[in-house]
């Protein structure tokens, strides 16, 4: 098991290299730090001057991958490429434009992301399993057909209009929950329940239907009629055989995202005003700060892989055939 | 000649792609086998209806996709100048609902503004009061007739309609077997014919805060989501099938950088990714701004770059599946007697393995095109979507989600957006889902 994980790790280095040289290369070498600069300063104010003033501010005076002025060492560190895209192997992401250190804001950040995340996943998971599970019991009736029309309708309804619509009818009609805000504590829960249930909500269409999908296909196989033809009752049938055997197709799509609750939702937390990672994002990416967007980028991609490797071990959990070695 | 005739590069690949399938589905014609899927699919009530709302719509983004420029009235000079202004078909069609915009905000069939201004009355006082729309419901004397008007229009609209429609119906009888379809048609032109009776007097939709008529803004909208939805497979197509099936058939090597190569693309999260590539697409757009003639051009080139970025990042699922599909096919005997007898690999790939992983390929498409829809309006909130000037569902949300919190809402730009999109999306999934039926060969079907 430790091998294996050993090993996963190191398999997983080429990846997170392969996503850190792509960054670099969308960033710092589709345009230069003079076009970025350029683009920042606006067209007005643009001087070479002031460009090379923002560079050297951020650090981007340096040469890209090889600096030859440099000795020994200093040649390949004392490049934009070993300062600024490299250290983030060690999660040194720099700075922000507004100077605030990157890594400290992810740390505080984190928290009120899980805090709707979270619970969004777990409470999410339950329904939307309970509800295929309901539509594999009355496969094939009146009921399962609504069912899958209301799946196909929810599904095709913007992720947007949930959010607003939901906004608008608990908060501003009803006044249940305040519309947006975050705070400490106990007092957190008022703000966040009422985006964890847009977030179920948006979410009932697509996955019920894939899990009805994923028990149909089961309940169609030798086994389920072997276990029915023994006079075990349908419900029984469904728990204790169809929902244990369609455990490996389920984990395969639900394990991989645990890690990245960690980054939030970009819609939801800005909607709602949530100071978690998803608005940090969006707010990166609305005032155009590369350097964050680069930061998490690299952190998404850890946080998959290290999604891809629970799932493989969460594999071991559910069928005892899988070993890991 | 009084206009210019200018093809956008987003108009070219929507042509392209026209193209395409119409000799896709002349040589499916000719092909019993390659039929045989399609006659299911038309055999099925609700494909053909969301086929027939899906057809409307793609009527409306082609005729949106023939863009020209107006020749500028002008004075002695012999050489022709065009107005930067770039205008498609579908602009001229509806040039009343175009130009007729108000001063700001008003509510569907409105005859008043949505705020107070200040206007001097007969007496030379000034008041603040709801002052008429210029354009809205103009030939009503006051609110009082507005009720029995629409019902007049809209009854003449429908009367129309559904005349139109029955004279459709009539004269395709041969190829409208369904009898779903036989009314679905006269539904639709009866909604059209409302539309238009009631479009021609009213701002249906209302008018959102610049004064222009929702309804235009949505009819435009849609080319903007069928362009993110189908032009984006042009890019994702030829990476996912060649690469995938490549992957998969030769497998060593080849298949290890392939299977890299889409690692490392899926695993930084897509919305991350697509806003780190737009992002930087911007920086090069705003640094050359003497690339583009009018602007027009610009907003059309950032959209079609967004569909090329949206394509860059999502080929890998279908790679992915493609990989697994070829890998197995490649151990059937067929193949392996092709290759015993000597056929080269590329031929072998093109001739035997590619025609037998098409029905994976449609189904990933169809079922990709509503998501790109939705994907789109997300994108545009996110800031990393299309240009500001484009008009899309993303943009009319945006506008609209600052107008919540007013007294008494502004909900009618969202409701048409979203009502819009649903529609859009509706059939495009319903659509899906019997092609993905129609084609799937695990379904066991009896007599086939």
């Amino acid at each position: 098991m430790i091998a294996y994980l050993i090993r996963r790790i190191l398999y997983a280095l080429p990846i997170l290299i392969g996503v850190n040289l792509l960054t670099f290369a969308l960033f710092f070498v589709v345009n230069t730090p003079d076009d970025m600069a350029r683009m920042q300063l606006g067209i007005k104010r643009v001087t070479p001057e002031a460009i090379e003033k923002w560079k050297q501010q951020r650090g981007y005076d340096k040469p890209l991958l090889l600096n030859g002025a440099a000795a020994g060492a200093e040649k390949i560190t004392d490049t934009i490429f070993w300062q600024k895209s490299a250290s983030m192997f060690v999660l040194d992401f720099g700075y922000a434009d507004d100077g605030r250190s990157i890594s400290r804001e992810i740390a505080a950040r984190m928290g009120p992301s899980l805090a709707i995340a979270l619970p969004t996943f777990l409470v999410g998971l339950i329904v939307y399993v309970s509800f295929a599970l309901l539509m594999t019991l009355f496969r094939g009736t009146a009921l399962d057909l609504a069912g899958v029309a209301l799946c196909v309708l929810l599904m095709s309804i913007s992720g947007l209009f949930y959010i607003i619509g939901g906004q608008f009818l608990v908060s501003k009609l009803w006044h249940w929950v305040p519309i947006s805000g975050y705070g400490e504590g106990a007092d957190a829960l008022r703000f966040v329940l009422l985006p964890i249930a847009i977030g179920i909500v948006s979410g009932v269409g697509s996955s019920s239907r894939w899990y009805r999908t994923i028990f149909l296909e089961e309940s169609g196989r030798d086994y389920v009629r072997t276990a029915r033809a023994k006079g075990l009752s349908e419900l029984r049938v469904l728990f204790t055989h169809v929902l244990k055997n369609a455990m490996i197709p389920i984990l395969t799509g639900v394990v991989v995202v645990i890690p990245l609750l960690f980054m939030g939702s970009l819609l939801t937390e800005s909607f709602f005003g949530i100071p978690g990672l998803g608005s940090y994002t969006i707010d990166a990416i609305n005032a155009q700060d590369f350097s964050v967007v680069r930061a998490m980028v690299f952190l998404g991609s850890v946080l998959y892989i290290a999604g891809l490797i629970l799932t493989d071990i969460s594999y071991t959990l559910v069928d005892p055939r899988v070993r890991l070695s | 000649m009084n206009f210019l005739p200018v093809i956008l590069w987003s108009d070219a690949l929507v042509f392209l792609l026209l193209g395409a399938g119409v000799i896709a589905a002349r040589y499916i014609r000719k092909h019993e086998h390659l039929r045989l899927p399609w006659q299911r699919v038309a055999q099925s009530p609700v494909a053909m209806v969301s086929l027939l709302v899906l057809t409307l719509f793609t009527t409306i983004g082609l005729l949106d996709s023939l863009h020209f420029r107006t020749a500028l009235p002008q004075g002695n000079s012999a050489e022709a100048i065009y107005s930067p202004e770039v205008l498609s078909v579908l602009d001229k069609g509806l040039e009343p609902l175009r130009t007729q915009t108000e001063k700001t905000y008003s509510a569907p069939f409105a005859l008043q503004l949505y705020a107070r201004e200040s206007v001097t009355d007969e007496t030379g006082q000034v008041v603040r009061e709801f002052p008429r729309l210029q354009y809205g419901g103009a030939h009503l004397a006051d609110e009082s007739q507005r009720t029995a008007d629409v019902l007049q229009r809209g009854m003449i609209g429908a009367l129309g309609g559904l005349i139109a429609g029955a004279l459709l119906v009539w004269l395709l009888r041969a190829h409208l077997r369904l009898r779903s379809l036989r009314v679905a048609v006269p539904v639709v032109t009866m909604l059209i014919g409302i539309t238009a009776g009631l479009a021609a007097v009213y701002h249906v939709l209302g008018t959102d805060k610049v004064g222009q008529d929702v309804l235009y803004l949505s009819l435009k909208s849609i080319r903007t989501g069928l362009i993110i939805g189908t032009v984006t497979t042009l890019v994702t197509l030829p990476l996912a099938l060649f690469l995938g099936v490549a992957a998969g058939y030769f497998r060593g090597w080849v298949d290890d950088v392939i299977q890299y190569i889409y690692t490392v693309l899926s695993s930084i999260p897509s919305v991350l990714l697509i806003a780190a590539a737009v992002l930087m697409m911007q920086v090069t757009i705003d640094t050359h701004p003497d690339w583009f003639e009018t602007s027009a051009a610009r907003a059309d080139l950032r959209l079609v770059a967004l569909c090329f970025i949206l394509g860059l990042t999502s080929w890998t699922g279908l790679c992915r599946l493609l990989r697994g599909e070829a890998l197995k096919l490649r151990e059937l005997e067929y193949i392996q007697a092709a290759q015993a007898f000597g056929v080269s690999s590329l031929r072998i790939l093109t001739r035997h393995i590619m025609p037998n992983v098409m029905h994976i390929v449609l189904i990933a498409l169809v079922m990709d095109f509503s998501a790109l829809v939705l994907a789109e309006a997300v994108l545009s909130y996110v800031g990393v979507g299309v240009d500001p000037s484009t008009i899309s569902f993303g943009t009319m949300i945006n506008a609209a989600r600052l107008e919540m919190g007013r007294e008494p809402m502004v909900w009618w730009a969202l409701a048409a957006a979203f009502g819009f999109m649903l529609v859009l999306v509706l059939a495009a999934n319903l659509f899906a889902d019997a092609v993905r039926d129609a084609f799937d060969p695990r379904l066991n079907r009896p007599g086939s």
